[in-house]
């Protein structure tokens, strides 16, 4: 039969509702990291991607991520993404190795829509973080070679009606964070700002606000993270997920809210 | 040892169209019309859950009559070719017309080299980017013939009748809650009760809502349009 032809299984090898096995057995050259496995990261100046986190609140979690990527000492990019919708009601925030970790987001959206349109159903928000364990997992041996990447999962789930966030290690580890998680280089000035000021039942705005702090922190601190650029208008990226969906917020409100709460304590901090 | 018998080339395609036609004569029909949000498909189907209708990509739904277990089969192919197509090139890079013709070669393949041809005939519609084209309705056979139709598209064993009143009664630019009451109407049995909610399987292809066109119609939405 002449190209373009559907692809079909007999009982033993149909890949089911992944998409990631649909591509292992009739592409596995688009898989992420293939190729990867011989060379070391060391050789190479590898793009890192930093700061990313999750916030529960109220009604749901708010993501951000600082926009910056780093080549060693060189800044690779000043506007690159590292949070991501992963479907309607849950999002994907990436810190270590910029292109397997973008590659393995690419990835894991068809995954999640490729399982809705073969089932009829989405999967659980559970379901999802499961999902994505293992594609932290089949990255390890790249993650050997320094090619690390872990991602943060955050999603609204909407059969407990309750934001819920994720975290994982190399292996693939999946753990649920009850509250917030924080990942990349700066993670830690920017875990303990929030540490200090979290409280349960958040309202929204003072989490994004919470958010944009917390990643002041980090920037002020860590060189690999990029702080607000007000000359050329870039801000951190900040999404919101709650009972309407995944909501990313434009350029202008959080470079708004940037400017009216960043100051005061941080001023101080400018030793 | 028995003779072979001669039995025309002929002779072996009408019997097994005829074949084909009697299976998805059995099922009921399945509509697809174009209005002015983008593209409404109806099917009479009391399953809230064996679908006939159903998404296939950002602007692409998949819709079949006949043996569920075959058209279902096909709809998963479709969506795995797509997704592999979007995955590999680009989402703007899947378009109905080459899933179309996949589906063409898949089911004229089968015609003619299987014990048994499909008993389906398939719908891929894909609603157009604003300012970008047109809708598109591609009508593919149980032998892999392909129809491009416009307006509205019919499938099923009673096709003939409901498109001679489609043709009557369908204008072009209506609003999907009048596509909607059109179609159930032309499905309904002219002598027997109007079609309820519970007994319809509606979706959309809305042009103007995001990246996935697709969207499910039921419950007390689609209650309130009927009775509109």
């Amino acid at each position: 039969m002449n190209e373009p032809s559907l692809p079909f299984f007999g009982p033993g090898s149909d890949p089911g509702p992944s998409f990631a096995d649909l591509l292992r057995r009739l592409a596995p050259h688009a898989l992420p990291g293939s190729g990867l496995d011989e060379h070391s990261a060391d050789a190479l100046e590898i793009t890192h991607a930093t700061t990313v986190l999750a916030i529960r609140f109220a009604d749901g979690v708010v993501m951000a991520g600082d926009r910056r990527a780093t080549a060693g000492y060189t800044i690779a990019s000043r506007r690159i993404e590292k949070v991501f919708p992963a479907d309607d009601y849950s999002g994907v925030a990436i810190a270590g190795a910029a292109g397997p970790a973008v590659e393995m987001v690419r990835l894991f959206q068809v995954q999640l829509e490729h399982y809705e349109k073969v089932e009829g159903e989405q999967l659980s928000l559970e379901g999802k973080a499961n999902q994505l364990s293992q594609f932290v997992r089949a990255n390890l041996p790249a993650a050997l070679q320094g090619f690390v990447v872990v991602p943060i999962f955050a999603g609204y789930d909407d059969r407990r009606r309750r934001g819920r966030v994720y975290s994982f290690d190399v292996t693939g580890g999946k753990y649920e964070e009850l509250d917030f998680a924080a990942n990349g280089s700066g993670s830690v000035h920017a875990r303990n700002w929030i540490k200090a000021a979290w409280r349960e039942d958040m309202p929204r705005d003072e989490t994004v606000d919470l958010a944009l702090r917390a990643l002041f922190a980090a920037a002020d601190e860590d060189v690999a993270t990029g702080g607000p650029d007000l000359i050329r208008r870039i801000f951190p990226t900040v999404a919101v997920i709650d009972a309407n969906g995944y909501h990313r917020l434009t350029d202008d409100v959080v470079g708004e809210r940037a400017l009216q709460v960043i100051g005061g304590r941080e001023e101080g901090a400018g030793l | 040892m028995s003779m072979p018998f001669y039995v025309s080339p002929e002779q072996v395609m009408k019997d097994r169209a005829d074949y084909a036609r009697k299976g998805i004569a059995r099922g009921r029909s399945l509509i697809a019309l174009e209005c002015a949000e983008g593209i409404v498909l109806i099917a009479e189907n009391p399953s809230r859950r064996l679908f006939k209708i159903s998404e296939i990509y950002d602007r692409i739904a998949f819709a079949g009559v006949g043996l569920y277990n075959e058209f279902n089969a096909l709809k998963i192919a479709g969506v795995r070719l797509a997704d592999l197509k979007g995955y590999q090139y680009s989402r703007e890079d899947v378009t109905a017309s080459s899933l179309a013709y996949a589906y063409a070669q898949t089911l004229g393949h089968v015609f003619t080299h299987e014990m048994k041809p499909y008993e389906v005939e398939l719908l891929v519609a894909q609603v157009s980017a604003e300012g970008d084209g047109d809708n598109e309705l591609f009508h593919i056979m149980y032998d892999g013939t392909v129809m491009d139709e416009e307006g509205f598209s019919v499938l099923g064993g009673q096709a003939e009748s409901i498109a001679e009143q489609l043709k009557e009664q369908y204008r072009e630019g209506i609003s999907e809650a009048e596509a909607i009451r059109l179609g159930a109407k032309v499905l309904s049995n002219p002598d027997g009760e109007p079609l309820t909610a519970d007994q319809l399987e509606v979706a959309a292809l809305e042009r103007d809502r995001g990246p996935r066109a697709f969207r499910r119609v039921k419950g007390a939405e689609l209650e309130q349009i009927l009775t509109g």
